[in-house]
């Protein structure tokens, strides 16, 4: 029996010989590599090495990444480490804006909130301001990962990491929200509408920090409703959809918002279809062919898990139902 | 190869001064350097939960986060949640009772996250505990059991250190 073993061990195909930081690095094989002492001098690790930088200041955090081209901003973390563990991505500095001052914050100003950027998607989700005076983006927030990943996961860095099925990206984009960023000395702001430009690309210059996200907040009360399909609770999303409406005493819709995401590479704003309904009864027959026809012409993306034509009929069947779910909710208000 | 960082880690209420890269997970930290093994390795990119621990009482995933983010933060692994040696927590005789477990592997995760929910919710809902359970992955019970398991503890908790009705 014991040689049999031996035969079977001499057999197997010796592993190709990797340099150390592509070898698959489970923990298993730290342990199994860690006591032998001859080949690793360290314990495997998923990321490649970077050098860690924790900046105090917003002007220090700018310096860090205009000096080094493949730095990267990191806070919560929850879908950079991700990209670092499969080695997607392998930024040679991590800057921590985590404990940068005054960047985790929810705030009122004049018709809008005002989130920071470090702020987690745990503390925006119970908070009363978010409840109050942004339904659409409370509504949407349980639907951003899990529990245990919302807790270190930011408002700011869902933004910056643009992931086309981001509800709160989609949230941004149907409101017309405005990303304001610090560039060293420079402040900026860019309308959520032109930031978002491919999947993971934005519009924020390299060397900036994205410091806020102002979303308008509507005079009149407003009925919100936010659908989205996916293979499991909180995974990514096939298609979303997301729609605010006021409406008139005589219960025309008076205003509307309304937008879809990862169907497309970004979120999209459903103009045409907001022009068809202002000032219109909200019949399923009206809401129908409004949103059909704005997402005639869209080119929505495909892969294993949804094709195109899914996502389109997908898209538009949430769409009707965000509107539905937020004129209801809208006529419950007067 | 990038230099290692003197860390300093408060973990179940003990203070670590630890030497790491900077790219070592908090989860790799714990287990390989610390020799806190009840953090289980599973996916290790924030998938399964199983690595999950309490990051000042609220459950984060410890493979999403690099040791060096974790000093300052009052850090509870499954090991600090035990009454004494060789003693259970309520909630985990709760799921020992109920069978919420089969092979264990994601079960430190299930009773931390669980025991977040309890730290500020006395009595959840069936609904309540889904949620709270919903990032961690079992492949042997069901989930059945284990949602069991939690509201037995609640109710168990909820009955502790009340007067006697007569």
């Amino acid at each position: 029996m014991l040689s049999a073993v031996r035969d079977a061990s001499i057999d197997a195909p010796t592993p190709p010989d990797l340099p150390v930081d592509r070898k698959p690095a489970t923990s298993a094989n730290a342990r199994r590599a860690a006591p032998s002492g001859r080949r690793f001098s360290h314990l495997e690790m998923k990321a490649a090495a970077f050098a860690y930088s924790r900046p105090t200041g917003l002007e220090e955090a700018c310096a860090l990444l205009a000096a080094d081209d493949g730095a990267r901003v990191i806070a919560g973390g929850q879908t950079l480490v991700p990209l670092m563990a499969m080695r997607l991505a392998r930024p040679t500095r991590l800057v921590d804006i985590a404990r940068v001052p005054d960047l985790a914050f929810v705030r009122e100003e004049a018709d809008a909130i005002a989130i920071g950027a470090t702020t987690t998607q745990r503390t925006a989700e119970h908070h009363p301001l978010v409840h109050g005076k942004l339904p659409l983006l409370a509504r949407a927030l349980p639907f951003v990962g899990h529990t245990a990943t919302r807790a270190r996961g930011t408002i700011g860095g869902s933004l910056a990491n643009a992931d086309a099925a981001a509800e709160i990206a989609l949230v941004a984009v149907t409101l017309g929200a405005t990303i304001a960023y610090r560039d060293g000395e420079r402040s900026g702001e860019i309308a959520a509408g032109d930031f978002f430009i491919g999947p993971m690309v934005t519009a924020l210059p390299a060397s900036a920090v994205l410091i806020s996200a102002r979303f308008p907040v509507w005079s009149e009360s407003v009925g919100v409703g936010f659908h989205e399909i996916s293979s499991r609770k909180s995974d990514f999303a096939f298609a979303s959809a997301a729609a605010q409406v006021s409406i008139d005493p005589d219960g025309r819709c008076r205003r509307i918002a309304i937008g879809v995401g990862a169907a497309t590479e970004v979120p999209l704003r459903l103009a045409a279809a907001e022009q068809a309904l202002t000032g219109a009864r909200l019949t399923p027959e009206t809401v129908r062919a409004a949103v059909t026809d704005a997402l005639a012409d869209i080119t929505p993306m495909a892969d294993l898990h949804a094709s195109a034509e899914y996502r389109r009929r997908v898209a538009r069947t949430l769409a009707i139902r965000a509107i539905g779910e937020a004129y209801e909710k809208a006529g419950h208000v007067h | 190869m990038s230099t290692e960082l003197a860390t300093e880690l408060s973990v179940n209420g003990t203070t670590h001064r630890v030497d790491v890269e900077p790219r070592m997970t908090l989860l790799d930290c714990l287990r390989d350097k610390l020799g806190l093994v009840g953090a289980h390795a599973g996916c290790e990119h924030g998938v399964c939960g199983a690595c999950t621990v309490l990051l000042d009482g609220i459950a984060v995933r410890s493979c999403l986060m690099f040791a060096v983010q974790a000093d300052g933060y009052a850090i509870t692994t499954i090991e600090g949640l035990t009454p004494a040696p060789g003693e259970l927590s309520v909630l985990q005789d709760a799921f020992c009772e109920t069978h919420g477990l089969q092979c264990g592997y994601c079960t430190p995760a299930m009773i931390l996250a669980a025991h977040a929910l309890l730290a500020g919710n006395q009595s959840p809902t069936r609904e309540d505990i889904v949620e709270a359970i919903s990032g961690n992955i079992c492949r042997c019970t069901g989930y059945g059991q284990i949602v069991e398991a939690v509201a037995l503890a609640a109710e168990r908790l909820r009955g502790a250190n009340r007067p006697v009705e007569p």
